[in-house]
């Protein structure tokens, strides 16, 4: 490997954490922030449209929601990635 | 056609359909039967990931629980989905690049060590061995409630099945059989969960139901003439009868985060689910799958909660205050209530003689219920327990509120076969996925990579064989005489697996930095102290007064795991660094591009 793949590599590894950062910075608001640390708080108002107390909901439905559409969102993005540093599976 | 001939045409069918993909999915080689080939689907993947997870314990009796604690019950829907997450974006690409068969195999490569190979093969072992018995044990309770078969008969038909695909197909046959298993347990689980959505809120959908006002055949007599949402009556329901608000909970807020890092980084660090994530083709399937794999989790978990709450308002609306004994024109107790009482799963002391269920906050008597086999005045079942002082008269097992469901939603037979055969579905797919664990980190971790290096692939694929009908036999013994700390241990599993497993994974795959004697010293740190203070406040007679910062032994693992990685990261860096090739390795896991089948030489 020589110099500039090298460095291609530690740009594509940089990008990499930026977006576990981002994705798993979403995952502890929904769950810990929301779900736990603020459920008190926020179970006065409720879910639009539903009759949920809002932390609850985060709690025991709101939270696995956006779990599952932080993974989609992760694929999208990775494959994204890969293909910019032309490092995706041929 | 009557409950039991459905319940034999139900499991029959299902076992039937288990031994012909068994027989069409033999294992041919160690890779087949490792990691089936390595060629597996992202979706079916998915599907047999999600089977091999949840296990007898979350079909039957999470709801349960929940139903009981409310918002505590919280922990365990986000720290067993959120793990997911932690899983699919920190640890499952690296680890099906890095390209072999088991997770020791990495700890081993990645420190270039045999100790930390041996250690994480015993800490496999004994998480996968802890956790299989259970699942055992769940196979033969089915059996003997649905079927009236001996608990000990029961175990053994279980064992028979797996023993024959697992032994014969590995992970091969597991993976298909698991893909089955998926359908089977979620049509099983949401069948019931619709018909009692519509008939407390008239909204099919349990998910959404549960935020709605109450409404529909039941929901309307609960509501009482009032225009009250579920969760509000529940509440109050709660509230009057001296148990914390539903919604609220009355664990702290410390020990509810403590608990649910404890069962996220513990699901992310358990072998049988990283195993599966080593059977698809590439990197990119392996991210994939992570997300189908939760998809298929989330339809099951976030229904649980649902049903939760459906059979608590029904529970307390049909049998607080009622009449054991029919009396005309005033309430009294369901059908099922005195079909639920012969199996001992629930029990009445009328305490103050008045032939109504009194059911209030706590105990209504010390242990499990003793029937002495005589009526009382009403015609209950007289028990022999000593009674508490609590006003509380009534013990409901937390397993009713799923098994029972079809029958008060008053739904057909088949329904409550069908119940039967998704709870074996539930129990079967996850003791499959934990044996081939022991099995693997025997063949291939002990024999192949540690002491036998020399063995063939034939010889290899035959230790594994063996070792998978030995851990059959083993699994089969403790379910028969389940040693008593087993449930016990079971739940402080994902604490262990938090201190050990997962910064030692993590650090492997993020720092190069991270090598032998770190890891080694962080790992044992972890485990360490989460073992004595689970010893110390669960067997030796510590008492809640004493938790540091209110932390429950539930969710000491998260502190152990902090412990682990600070340990590491100091021992870390005051020894050498890790040996040239090594880092080479931890460059090369990062970068998905290459990721050829999982071998176990390259």
């Amino acid at each position: 490997m020589n110099r500039e793949e090298q460095e291609q590599r530690r740009k594509y590894w940089e990008a990499n954490k930026r977006i576990l950062v981002a994705l798993l910075s979403i995952w502890f608001l929904v769950s810990y922030g929301f779900g736990i640390i603020g459920a008190d708080w926020l179970n006065q108002f409720q879910l639009p449209g539903t009759q949920f107390p809002l932390g609850f909901w985060f709690a025991q439905q709101g939270s696995i929601y956006v779990f599952v559409v932080l993974i989609v969102a992760y694929v999208y993005l990775m494959d994204r990635l890969d293909r910019r540093f032309d490092v995706d599976e041929q | 056609m009557d409950e039991t001939a459905w319940t034999f045409i139900m499991v029959g069918l299902s076992f039937g359909v288990y031994i012909g993909i068994a027989i069409w999915s033999r294992a041919g080689s160690t890779s087949d039967f490792y990691v089936a080939g390595g060629g597996v689907h992202p979706v079916a993947n998915g599907m047999a990931t999600a089977a091999d997870w949840m296990s007898a314990a979350s079909f039957i009796s999470m709801a349960g629980i929940i139903s009981f604690i409310g918002y505590d019950g919280s922990v365990y829907l986000m720290g067993w989905t959120g793990g997911y997450v932690v899983l699919a974006l920190l640890l499952a690409p690296y680890l099906r690049k890095f390209g072999k068969y088991t997770v020791p195999d990495f700890v081993g490569d990645r420190y270039y060590s045999k100790t930390a190979r041996v250690v994480a093969v015993c800490c496999a072992i004994f998480v996968s061995f802890t956790y299989v018995a259970g699942q055992m044990r769940g196979v033969g309770v089915v059996f003997s409630r649905f079927l009236e078969v001996e608990i000990e008969y029961g175990v053994m038909i279980g064992m028979a099945i797996v023993f024959f695909y697992a032994v014969l197909g590995g992970m091969k046959g597991i993976t298909y059989t698991q893909v089955a298993q998926y359908c089977i347990l979620i049509f099983a689980f949401m069948v019931p969960a619709i018909f009692i959505s519509i008939l407390l809120t008239n909204q099919p959908i349990p998910q959404l139901g549960f935020g709605l006002n109450l409404g529909g055949e039941i929901g309307s007599q609960i509501a009482n003439g009032e225009s009250v949402s579920l969760l509000d009556k529940l509440n109050g329901l709660h509230e009057q009868l001296g148990f914390s608000a539903y919604t609220d909970g009355s664990k702290s807020t410390i020990d509810v985060f403590m608990i649910t890092a404890a069962l996220m980084f513990g699901t992310a660090g358990l072998p049988h689910v990283i195993v599966r994530f080593f059977t698809v083709p590439n990197v990119r399937d392996a991210r994939i799958s992570a997300g189908w794999a939760l998809f298929f989790i989330a339809i099951l978990y976030t229904a649980a909660p649902a049903i939760g709450a459906f059979a608590r308002a029904n529970l307390i609306h049909s049998v607080s205050g009622a009449n054991y004994e029919k009396v005309e024109g005033k309430k009294s107790v369901p059908g099922w209530f005195k079909d639920w009482e012969k199996t001992g799963l629930l029990a009445w002391a009328d305490k103050n003689n008045d032939g109504k269920i009194q059911y209030r906050k706590g105990t209504a008597f010390e242990g499990k219920p003793e029937f002495v086999g005589r009526r009382g005045e009403y015609g209950q079942r007289l028990i022999s327990n000593a009674p508490t002082a609590s006003r509380n008269e009534l013990y409901v097992d937390r397993d009713i509120m799923v098994l029972a469901n079809p029958e008060i939603a008053d739904l057909p037979p088949w329904v409550i076969a069908l119940v039967a055969a998704g709870a074996l579905a539930a129990a079967l797919s996850t003791a499959a996925g934990l044996l081939l664990v022991v099995s693997s980190a025997i063949s291939h971790d002990l024999l192949k990579r540690t002491f036998w290096p020399s063995i063939t692939e034939k010889g290899e694929l035959i230790a594994a064989r063996i070792a998978a009908a030995v851990a059959i036999v083993i699994a089969g013994y403790f379910g028969i005489y389940p040693p008593g700390f087993v449930a016990q241990v079971v739940a402080f599993a994902f604490g262990l697996a938090a201190s050990s497993f997962f910064p030692a994974l993590f650090l492997g795959i993020f720092t190069k930095r991270a090598n032998r004697e770190g890891v080694i010293a962080g790992m044992v740190t972890g485990i360490a102290f989460t073992a004595a203070y689970i010893i110390y406040f669960k067997f030796l007679g510590g008492t809640p007064d004493g938790w540091w910062f209110g932390i429950s032994p539930e969710g000491i693992g998260t502190v152990g795991m902090a412990l682990n990685f600070v340990v590491a990261f100091i021992v870390s860096l005051s020894t050498s660094e890790p040996p040239e090739d090594v880092q080479e390795m931890v460059e090369d896991i990062r970068v998905p591009r290459g990721a050829g089948d999982a071998t176990a030489d390259h």
